[in-house]
């Protein structure tokens, strides 16, 4: 039985310096979503000297662009998208104290870079479990771009999300390991 | 003066309403959504069976989780519900009235995705990038068959996947070895993005949308359905050997369940050309089909 670690947001330094790639956690508390268009839009506002519409410090984004919810329920279904979409703009709000990204897929290493700099860290969740995941929404609300549809920025309320730790503060890859571990000679 | 009578064979001529094709479709687009096929469940157990990461084991357990909570509750079993990728296979004999065929099905859609609490995910303008609100349009494709019916395939099609698809212009003298080697590359570069355990649509051959559209076409064949070309078929199994020996595995974490299936399609070609076109499918292989 492999023990799952719960972490509840905001996150210090102190929580995230000690995550390491392939630990398994369960997250609760805030967290907040945002694809390619908001992380657009807020790039765009940093560019001008404008305040965000969401505090980042200590605080996890979940890229997520969700279903619409059916009536009586929080939200709709919620997996994550390809975090590669969104490396471009990472850097600027890691710097801003973003201390975790929940997404699948890999990062690049300037991404990686970041995060270990300015200690962050990277959570995959499975990708299209995404009735299964939106079980542990409990709360949603809009707070910013509402225009953008599912592409909003949500300010969501979660209990025991699951999670692995992908990328760490000391810079190690999970996808990597993990794949070199069943790779076999091609015949 | 010789005087000819001609006699006109009466043909049987299906007449389809435009109402019955929207109705159709927008049934179909949230019973894809909603309600994962049985061959991919089945796939998924033997993969469950077989794998050796045991991380890779529970991931399955959980999109198999995840299927069930989907059905039960008609919800869609991922967020991403996708392009609406409508095949329609119309009978020379069928006449539709009431409306456009193309007008019928996008209002299938249209109404599919708002009354099935499908997600909204089409933008109308690729460079503007402004939400349509109704997940129209679809892309459509028509071939004319024989006959008097309609059979409707709605695919929809997620933009995870779709992303990690690609196409290469071969020159012939790179032969088989590079068709192999291609598709490898494509799965390798692709990694965890398309979310593993994937499909993967391969079309060989005519023309480069061509070859896109049967690599997409093999992609409805129930999942390990051999090609029934021998040599395809061999060719099916050794590129998905070598696409599991990747070790990628299931969410990219390590395993040795990248890939559930390779499914190719082969077109005649040009003497210059060797098309060869990878649309890769995730683990929501989500098709629905109905005849009129």
């Amino acid at each position: 039985m492999i023990t799952k670690i719960k972490l509840t947001t905001p996150l210090s330094d102190q929580v995230v310096e000690k995550l390491r790639i392939g630990q398994k956690v369960l997250l609760n508390g805030v967290l907040y979503t945002g694809r390619d268009a908001a992380h657009k839009k807020m790039i765009e506002l940093l560019d001008h000297g404008q305040p965000l519409p969401l505090e980042l410090k200590g605080q996890i984004i979940y890229y997520v662009g969700p279903s619409p919810a059916k009536p009586g329920r929080v939200i709709g279904s919620a997996g994550p998208t390809t975090s590669g979409r969104m490396d471009a703009y990472v850097p600027r709000l890691l710097a801003l104290g973003l201390k975790g990204m929940i997404g699948k897929g890999k990062r690049t290493p300037e991404v990686i870079k970041a995060m270990k700099q300015h200690k962050a860290v990277y959570f995959a969740a499975v990708g299209g479990a995404a009735a299964l995941i939106s079980k542990c929404i409990k709360e949603a609300e809009v707070v910013a771009y509402p225009e953008l549809g599912p592409e909003a920025i949500y300010r969501l309320v979660v209990e025991d999300f699951p999670a692995i730790v992908v990328n760490d503060i000391l810079g190690g890859d999970l996808y990597d390991e993990g794949t070199k571990i069943y790779e076999s000679s091609i015949s | 003066m010789n005087t000819y009578l001609c006699f006109k064979e009466e043909t049987a001529i299906n007449t389809i309403n435009a109402g019955t094709i929207t109705e159709t479709v927008a049934g179909l687009c949230k019973e894809a959504n909603y309600y994962l096929g049985q061959d991919m469940i089945e796939a998924f157990q033997i993969a469950y069976d077989h794998e050796l990461s045991l991380t890779g084991k529970e991931i399955i357990q959980q999109l198999l989780g995840n299927a069930e909570i989907a059905k039960s509750e008609k919800v869609p079993m991922c967020q991403d519900t996708g392009f609406a990728v409508v095949f329609v296979e119309l009978g020379q004999d069928v006449h539709i009235e009431g409306g456009l065929l193309e007008d019928a099905i996008n209002e299938g859609v249209r109404r599919g995705y708002t009354e099935g609490y499908l997600r909204k995910s089409i933008v109308g303008h690729p460079l503007e990038r402004v939400n349509t609100g109704d997940n129209t349009p679809a892309v459509i494709h028509i071939k004319l068959v024989p006959g008097e019916r309609i059979k409707i395939i709605v695919a929809p099609k997620g933009g995870g996947s779709e992303n990690m698809s690609a196409i290469k212009m071969l020159k012939p003298a790179e032969g088989v070895e590079g068709v192999k080697k291609f598709i490898l590359d494509t799965v390798r570069t692709a990694g965890p993005n398309p979310c593993p355990p994937i499909i993967v649509g391969v079309g060989i051959g005519g023309t480069m949308e061509k070859a896109a559209l049967i690599a997409k076409e093999a992609l409805l064949r129930p999942v390990g359905t051999p090609n029934p070309r021998p040599e395809i078929a061999i060719l099916e199994r050794e590129v998905l050997n070598d696409v599991n020996a990747l070790g990628i595995g299931p969410q990219g974490l390590g395993g040795i369940y990248t890939a559930l299936a390779v499914h190719v399609e082969i077109y005649p070609a040009h003497i210059a050309c060797l098309p060869v076109a990878v649309n890769i499918n995730c683990h929501a292989s989500r098709h629905r089909e109905a005849i009129l």
